[in-house]
Order: C-alpha cells, then sequence, then structure tokens
C-alpha cells in the first residue's frame, strides 16, 4: 500500500505542486488501494483505470508545462453515480439504467474535468437515491469499511465509504434528504450539502428537484472547502441556480483552522434531541458542544417547532417530485427493455421494463408521490407539505436572527448492521430526521465527525446548518471543530486496514 | 350505433349550441421552449435534439425569453391579461411520443388571462370572450406504420421524431361562446381566421394549419332551446383548416340533436375529424377528471415580467386587423361587400402590398380578386402562395396605366408569370406583348378599317362617335390585340371627323 492515499487532497496538490509525487503516482495508488479493498466495501459500481491513468498523465503533462489548470489537477475523485459522465456508465444504482452510458457530462463532471481531476469511477447508492442504507443499491449494498457488516449511510453510502476507506481522497455525492451528510456522520468523513442552488444540478439525475443539491465528500473540512469552490458557481443551464459567486469558503476553512471561535453564536436546535437519539451519539454530540464553547463560540438553544413536521413534508413533496421524474424510464429511448410475450403494447412494454427495472422502495415512493398529487388529493397533501415547508423556513430564519449557525447530531444513532431496517421503512426514514429540514429550507450543512461512539466504536458526527449562502460560516465553525476534536478516522481503526 | 343526423336548421328549433375552441399555435422562434435546439420545420427525423428536449436523465429545462415575450405580445393583441408572477407545471401521462412522459405546461397560473376578440359575422359582430392562454411545449411526433387507420391501433410499429419535441406552443382557450344560434358554424370560423389574422400580422407564428403550425380542437355542447344549463359537451381534436372548422361545428350539431332527440345522454369523449367526409368519429372517453397531477415545474423559477417589459412590448404591437380593415377600406373606396370578398379571399395584405408598390386599390382588388383569385382557387393554393407577387401587380399595372399594354396583354402577362416564364420583362418580350401605338403603324391599320366599313364610316362622320367601337374592334383584331385601343381611338375620330 502506497502511504500517498493516507494524505488529504490538499495534501495532495501540495506534493504535486511542489513536484513530489506524479497524478499518475497517487492515482495508480488509489486504484491499487480499491483493488485492494473494494471487493469488500463495495463503494464503486464502475472503476475507470484506464481513463483515470490517461486523465494523470494529461495532468503530468500539463504540471510539467507550468499549466495546471487548478489547485486540484491531478487529484483524483470518485463520482457519485447518479452524475452523468460521458463514456462511463451512468445506472442511479437502478436495474433500469444497467448500461446507460449518457451522451453529456453534468456541469458538476464537466468541472472536475476541465479542472484536471482524473475520475476514478462511479460510486454506488440507494437506487435514484432513495435511502439511508445504500441497501436499496440494485447492484448489492455498500460496507461500512469501519465494520463491514455495517451501512455506510445512504444514499451516498459509496461515496462515503470510497472516502473513509482511503479508495478515493475526495468525492462528490448529492444530497436530498441528507444523503451526502448522513453517510458522512456513520464513517467519520466530512459531507457538505451546499445552499440550494449554488451548485449546478444540470446533468443530476433528479430524485426531488426542489431538493436535491450537490456537493463534497471528504476526509478533512479544508478539502471539502476545496472542492466545493471547485463545483460552485451560476449554471445557465440550470434555471434555479443562483449568481452569487461561490468563493471565501477555503478562506473560511483556513480561518475556523486556527481555533477561534470568538464571537460566533451557535444555536443547539432543542427539537433535535430527546426520544429516538441514541445516548452515545448524544453523549459525542455534547463534547463537542462544550468543544465549541471552549473555542469561544456563544452558544444557546433555539427552538424550531416545525421541524417536527419536516420529514411528513418531506415524505410528500420528495415522492411526488420522484413520481414525475421517473416516469421518463418507459424503455421507449434508453436502459432496459422488458417485452411482454405476445402482441404488447407500447403500454405493455412500459409496464413490464418498469416492474422489472425499479425496486420496492422506488415503487413505493412512485405510488405515494402518485397518490399525493392525485385530484382531489392535492391540497390535503402536496399543498399542506409545502405550507409546511414555508414554515420552516420561517423557523430557520428566525433562528438565525439570533445565532449565526445550528447545531445537532447528524444522524440518530451510528452505523446499524445491514438488514436491520431494510423491512422498516419508517424506521430507516428516521435516519434523516435532523438532515431533511435543510433541504426543505434550502439552507447549507455539513456534517464534521465528532469523534466515536463509547459503546461500538463507529463514528458520531455533528451537522451545523447556516443561511442560505453562508454556507462559508459552516467551514469556518466546521474546521475549528475538526482542529479541536483531532483525527476520527483513520487506516488503522478500518476492517479494511493496511 | 347509426347516427341520426338532424338537418342543420331543424337543430335549432329545439337547441342551443354552446361552443368553445381550444387553439394551439407553434410559435416561430430561433430554438425551442427550453433547450437551445432549432426550432424549425422540416429537418431529418430527430436530428433536432438534444438531453433536454429529448428528456435524458439529468437534462433540465430553461425557459427560452423570445417565447415567453411572443406570450405577452398575443396576450396583449387579445386584449388580456398579463400575469404578474405565473409558473410553469407538469402534465403528467404516459405517451411514446412524450419523453419525460410529463409535459411542462402552465396549469392555474396561465401568463395571459380575461382576452377577448370582437368577430364580424355576416354584419354582426359577437365577442368571444378568451378564458386564457398559456406557454406549454410540444410533444414528438409519431407515426403509425401498418393498420389501416394510420392511428395506433392496428399499427405494425411506430416511428417517433423528437424534432418536434420541445417546439414552444401558445394555447388559447376561449370561454363558451354562447347566443350564436345559427350562425355557430360561422362564429367559430370567423374567430379562428380573426386569431389567424392577428398572429400573422404579429409575426410570432407561421400559423399554418395545413402544416399543424396552427391546430384545434372544437368543443360543443347543446342544450335546449331557453335552457340556461349547458349541455354534455365533445372534443373534436385537430379540426386544421378554416373550412372544417365550420364543418366540424356542424356536424356535430347535427349529431348532438339526433342523439338527444332520441332521449340518449351524450357521451363526453374525444372525436376524430375526417377532411375528406367532414364528419366526426369516437376517439377516446374523456371525463373533466383526467387526472394529469399537475404540479409546479421545481426545475423552473417562476416567470415574473415586468410592468416596464409589458408596456414595451404593448408598443410593439401592430394596428388590431378589424381596425387596419376600416382604415383601408377608407383609404381604398371599396364598398362593403367589395372589403369582405377581399379579405375572405385572404387578399387584403396583399392588395396593401400592391398599393404600397404604386398601383391604384381598385387595379389591385381586379387582379388579385380575378386572375389570381381564379389561378389560385385552379391551383389548389392559398392566394399569397400563387406565385406572383405584389411588386409584379404593380408593375403589370404601371404597364398599363402608361399605355404599353392593354388589360388583355396584361392577363397574357399574368398566364406567363403563373406558368413561371421569367419576369415580366422577361415575358413581355418573349411573347410579343408591346402595345402598338406607333401612329403610322397604326394609322395603316385605321384606314383598311375604314375602308373595310364605309356605312359605319359614314355613322361616325354623321356624329354617332359610339360607333367608333365596331371599327375598333377589327384594328384590334389586325393588330392580334396590340393595339392601345384609346389611340386607335383618337385616330379613327380625326380621320372622320
Amino acid at each position: 500500500m502506497s502511504e500517498l492515499i493516507l494524505k488529504t487532497a490538499a495534501q495532495l496538490a501540495d506534493a504535486l505542486a511542489a513536484g513530489e509525487t506524479t497524478s499518475v503516482e497517487l492515482t495508480q495508488a488509489h486504484l491499487d488501494r480499491i483493488a485492494a479493498v473494494d471487493g469488500d466495501v463495495h463503494a464503486f459500481l464502475h472503476i475507470d483505470a484506464e481513463g483515470a491513468l490517461s486523465q494523470a498523465a494529461a495532468s503530468d503533462a500539463r504540471r510539467a508545462n507550468g499549466d495546471a489548470l487548478h489547485a486540484l489537477d491531478g487529484v483524483p475523485i470518485a463520482v457519485k453515480d447518479v452524475l452523468t459522465t460521458t463514456g462511463l456508465p451512468t445506472t442511479c444504482g437502478s436495474k433500469i439504467l444497467e448500461g446507460w452510458v449518457p451522451p453529456y457530462d453534468a456541469t458538476v463532471v464537466k468541472k472536475i474535468k476541465n479542472a484536471g481531476l482524473p475520475i476514478l469511477g462511479k460510486t454506488n447508492m440507494d437506487e435514484f437515491a432513495m435511502g439511508s442504507s445504500t441497501e436499496h443499491s440494485a447492484y448489492g449494498p455498500t460496507k461500512n469499511p469501519w465494520k463491514l457488516d455495517r451501512i455506510p449511510g445512504g444514499s451516498g453510502g459509496g461515496s462515503a465509504a470510497a472516502v473513509a476507506a482511503f479508495e478515493a481522497p475526495l468525492a462528490l455525492g448529492t444530497d436530498t434528504g441528507g444523503s451526502i451528510r448522513q453517510p458522512g456522520a456513520v464513517t467519520g468523513t466530512v459531507g457538505v450539502k451546499p445552499t440550494y442552488g449554488s451548485v449546478s444540478r444540470y446533468g443530476l439525475v433528479a430524485l426531488a428537484n426542489s431538493l436535491d443539491q450537490v456537493g463534497p465528500v471528504t476526509r478533512t473540512v479544508l478539502d471539502s472547502a476545496l472542492l466545493h469552490e471547485l463545483i460552485g458557481g451560476h449554471d445557465p443551464l440550470d434555471s434555479t441556480s443562483t449568481t452569487t459567486p461561490v468563493t471565501g469558503l477555503v478562506d473560511a476553512a483556513r480561518a475556523g483552522g486556527t481555533g477561534d471561535l470568538k464571537g460566533v453564536k451557535v444555536g443547539v436546535i432543542k427539537e433535535l434531541a430527546g426520544e429516538g437519539w441514541a445516548p452515545d451519539v448524544m453523549a459525542k454530540f455534547n463534547e463537542s458542544v462544550d468543544i465549541l464553547t471552549k473555542l469561544g463560540a456563544d452558544v444557546v438553544e433555539v427552538s424550531t417547532p416545525s421541524f417536527q413536521h419536516a420529514m411528513a413534508a418531506y415524505y410528500l413533496i420528495l415522492p411526488a417530485e420522484c413520481s414525475s421524474n421517473l416516469a421518463k424510464f418507459d424503455a421507449m429511448r434508453y436502459g432496459l427493455r422488458v417485452t411482454p410475450d405476445g402482441d404488447p403494447s407500447a403500454e405493455d412494454v412500459m409496464k413490464a421494463s418498469r416492474d422489472a427495472g425499479f425496486g420496492d422502495e422506488v415503487k413505493r415512493r412512485i405510488i405515494l408521490g402518485t397518490y399525493a398529487l392525485s385530484s382531489g388529493y392535492y391540497d390535503a397533501y402536496y399543498g399542506q407539505a409545502q405550507k409546511i415547508r414555508t414554515l420552516i423556513i420561517e423557523d430557520f430564519k428566525k433562528a438565525f436572527e439570533q445565532v449565526d449557525v445550528l447545531v445537532s447530531p447528524t444522524s440518530p444513532s451510528t452505523a446499524f448492521p445491514l438488514g436491520a431496517k431494510l423491512d422498516d421503512p419508517l424506521a430507516m426514514y428516521m435516519q434523516d430526521l435532523a438532515t431533511i429540514p435543510a433541504n426543505l429550507a434550502g439552507t447549507p450543512g455539513i456534517s464534521v465527525p465528532a469523534g466515536v461512539s463509547d459503546v461500538d466504536g463507529l463514528p458520531v458526527g455533528v451537522q451545523l446548518l447556516a443561511p442560505v449562502l453562508e454556507d462559508a460560516r459552516l467551514y469556518r465553525v466546521g474546521a475549528a471543530l475538526e482542529g479541536a476534536i483531532g483525527p476520527v478516522l483513520s487506516i488503522d481503526k478500518l476492517e479494511v486496514a493496511r | 350505433m347509426t347516427e341520426t343526423l338532424v338537418p342543420f336548421d331543424e337543430v335549432l328549433e329545439r337547441y342551443d349550441p354552446a361552443f368553445g375552441l381550444e387553439v394551439h399555435v407553434e410559435l416561430n422562434t430561433n430554438t425551442k421552449m427550453f433547450c437551445g435546439c432549432p426550432a424549425t420545420f422540416g429537418g431529418e427525423p430527430n436530428s433536432q435534439v438534444c438531453p433536454t428536449c429529448l428528456g435524458l436523465p439529468g437534462s433540465m429545462p430553461v425557459v427560452n425569453a423570445k417565447a415567453v415575450e411572443s406570450a405577452i405580445r398575443i396576450g396583449l393583441a387579445l386584449n388580456g391579461s398579463i400575469a404578474e408572477w405565473c409558473r410553469f407545471a407538469r402534465k403528467n401521462y404516459f405517451y411514446p411520443d412524450m419523453p419525460k412522459n410529463f409535459q411542462t405546461s402552465q396549469y392555474d397560473e396561465p401568463i395571459v388571462y380575461d382576452g377577448y376578440l370582437d368577430v364580424e359575422v355576416e354584419g354582426e359582430t359577437f365577442r368571444v370572450e378568451i378564458e386564457r392562454a398559456h406557454m406549454e411545449e410540444d410533444t414528438g411526433k409519431t407515426t403509425h406504420i401498418g393498420g389501416a387507420t394510420g392511428r395506433i391501433h392496428g399499427a405494425d410499429y411506430s416511428l417517433v421524431d423528437y424534432n418536434r419535441a420541445g417546439i414552444p406552443l401558445i394555447e388559447i382557450v376561449t370561454r363558451p361562446i354562447l347566443g350564436t344560434g345559427a350562425k355557430a358554424p360561422l362564429v367559430a370560423k370567423a374567430y379562428v381566421a380573426a386569431l389567424r389574422e392577428i398572429l400573422l400580422g404579429l409575426g410570432v407564428s407561421d400559423v399554418r394549419m395545413d402544416q399543424g403550425s396552427m391546430r384545434c380542437d372544437v368543443n360543443l355542447s347543446l342544450s335546449p332551446k331557453g335552457s340556461d344549463k349547458l349541455g354534455t359537451r365533445t372534443e373534436t381534436k385537430n379540426v386544421n383548416s378554416l373550412r372544417s372548422v365550420e364543418r366540424a361545428v356542424r356536424f356535430e350539431m347535427s349529431r348532438h340533436a339526433g342523439i338527444l332527440d332520441a332521449g340518449e345522454a351524450i357521451f363526453q369523449e374525444t372525436r376524430h375529424f375526417h377532411e375528406d367526409t367532414g364528419t366526426t368519429s369516437a376517439g377516446r372517453p374523456k371525463s373533466d377528471a383526467d387526472d394529469y397531477r399537475y404540479f409546479p415545474e421545481p426545475d423552473l423559477v417562476p416567470v415574473a415580467p415586468s410592468r416596464e417589459w409589458v408596456e414595451e412590448l404593448r408598443a410593439t404591437l401592430p394596428e388590431p386587423p378589424a381596425e387596419k380593415r376600416a382604415r383601408l377600406q377608407a383609404e381604398w373606396g371599396y364598398s362593403d361587400l367589395e372589403m369582405r370578398d377581399v379579405w375572405a379571399a385572404g387578399a387584403l395584405t396583399l392588395i396593401e402590398a400592391t398599393v404600397a408598390e404604386g398601383a391604384s386599390a381598385q387595379a389591385a382588388r381586379k387582379w388579385w380578386m380575378a386572375e389570381l383569385s381564379r389561378a389560385a382557387n385552379d391551383r389548389g393554393v392559398e392566394l399569397a402562395e400563387v406565385g406572383v407577387t405584389p411588386a409584379q401587380v404593380a408593375e403589370v399595372q404601371k404597364l398599363v396605366d402608361g399605355g404599353s399594354l392593354t388589360d388583355k396583354l396584361a392577363r397574357q402577362v399574368f398566364e406567363g408569370l403563373l406558368a413561371g416564364e421569367g419576369s415580366v420583362a422577361e415575358i413581355i418580350d418573349a411573347r410579343g406583348l408591346a402595345v402598338v401605338s406607333d401612329d403610322g403603324a397604326l394609322g395603316a391599320a385605321v384606314d383598311e378599317a375604314i375602308d373595310a366599313q364605309p356605312a359605319v364610316a359614314e355613322k361616325i362622320r354623321g356624329g354617332n362617335q359610339a360607333a367608333a367601337g365596331a371599327l375598333i374592334g377589327a384594328v384590334m383584331k389586325a393588330t392580334g390585340g396590340k393595339a392601345d385601343a384609346k389611340r386607335v381611338r383618337e385616330l379613327i375620330l380625326e380621320k372622320l371627323a
């Protein structure tokens, strides 16, 4: 095993800039690591060794000429399989898209390509990003590198596990209700959901368009800031894209790294604690709050009463949008086609293909959403959910009149055993209790490792939330907390060790 | 079920018709509604497509600002209100030519609402109230191969062309039009014609009903005479010519009356219109509760046209067609009947252009309404597509006014133009159509004519100038019609003074 894989992305960028290593060398090191452990972890659905190495060689040639495109030019990355990539399959973890190779790159993929980051491959996920354990992938679950019988979180368990297992220094994830942050929490990695609209969604195969956001998955807060600045910014192809430049995040992370939080007001969310929250998680969370106080932050408790309805609203809005988004998978133009015997009509082919191509969780949400949008039920379900959404936005607004950032545990428990919640959708949905409000309000959030549980030795995450377009606050406070807590993840703690 | 058709006049003895029109108009923007693909007609199948209009996973729509501008101008021209804030919505249903299996349209927040259009039928003005006009995208075009009907049922396979998918559409929906009685079919036709004229004037669409860039759905119901409750309606889809609109209303009135007379109920459904027979046949059942599960399109931000922009666009509107017709009629001195004929023949803008090229209004009307209308009719094309331009008509008339062509020769020039024989000058040259007004050549012919008809010459000498006609005719015959008749008359009168 090459020691290169233990370095952070920022360290790798420095090493490349100093000529201490080459992109080919470190890309190969990560490909070797993937070859060694991914049979156990199953973080990747597609590995593109050849493509990554040729991109790495091109990066080295540029750098030799002094033409590096970006600080991260040459640092390899893994991409969640929900983002379109030319020349690489994009399955969204679904059988219905098996073998589909998109003819276009997602804007974020274009950005990382234009910056010279070799793409190692596409990472596993719950089918169409529906789930909190990656067990709903049609291609088999991803395992938590800390303990292979545990879930890596979801839906972006593949990206989080790849980064946690040192198979990739960086990854892209997407977060609709917590799919970046919750996997971050249970794998001891950093995950950021940026402000809605600040990172292009063009080429992100939509789960719920009004909630989805692309974000970084890394091992440090600074690495997230570097990747976030690279992928952020306005995109004319995404109408919901904000025009505010995405800058100052790296500076904020560096500033936070000094450990001084004097003058920062932090609000502990009263509603995200108590029943349903595992004591070992709460213990680590309380330690983090104490640390924030020690770093000079002014910590108070704030109440966000509408958050208790967030889950209900989320499970109406999301299925409604996804029931419509997934209608396009009808076997007419791409993807799986199942032709029933006899003389089937186009409609028969659509039905058979969708029946065979979608998993149970996807079907469950399509049915839920179709029902919620039906004539006569729309006002009672979708309409009410939108009102709750407005109330949650109001709650955030009021809270941010009192404090600069909000804090809560990211996830109610540490990584649970594979299969433990598969037959209980509601228990699975509860994993996202703390993360969903930010998606409903469009506010940014980060999950930072808070330490490991005294009970099972598995990582616990702490979530920070900031107002819309104030993502920099997450990086300042997150980096300060990270520095004070010290390293949580190390390769020697993993079941897939050296 | 055999259909009993009640004669039209009888229908009106027992029933009042109510009808409404939904007109889809393809805008002539350069690009599609939500992507940058060309929106032109006639490209190779599936050559004008991209991830967005193909609905590929991950693709996203961006609203075409030019289409919004066109929608607003249409709304203003139809005396409508322009929404200060409106959204697109998804209309969810499955169909193979719908790339996303939802159509991005507008639902309860249309960009235009509460407009109207006044139409005139046989001297009576009817106000057609427009409930709304909204923006949406067209679907792909499916061609069913095999089977007898060209419809999906019975077809061996179907071909889908997505070039049309995503072309910007405006759907203009009227409120139910009541109280038109026997004139219902004509009011329906006149409304579509007036709408077409307005859209042409705005330059926002080709409005070619034959190419599908303007498509009409006709809703119709009957209620017992004097009742204020609307009956059950049928919706006849894709009625694609002005004449068909009239016929569809007429046919459905007769058909509905037959069913109601038998004491049966009208089945709410869509109907197909058959151009060849002027009849309709059953389509699919349609209930008011067709559940399209509309919800606001989350990938698009609301459209909120500023009032300043709306007023800027209002200033770009052309003169309303009805007002323009009144002005031109006064300027041209046409009778009401002449004006109505000119409009009905689609000659108004042609005559306007011809007059602008220097011809008199009377002369322009004469050519367009006689020779050229006849030719268009014979060829089954619109007058504007007959193959002669207003500039050419004006050029020919100028030669007539200058005496170098007679009307008879001018007709031959038009024959040549219609046959594609070249320019006016080329045709005159090739066909040898120049008028003979040279006194030397004419003088000989006049002398011959006088010698040949001494009795007529005597009458003229005796002061009967009207008798000169016989001699003029002879001279014209002798010169093959190329003589300047006016000059011939002068010469005859001089010689016999």
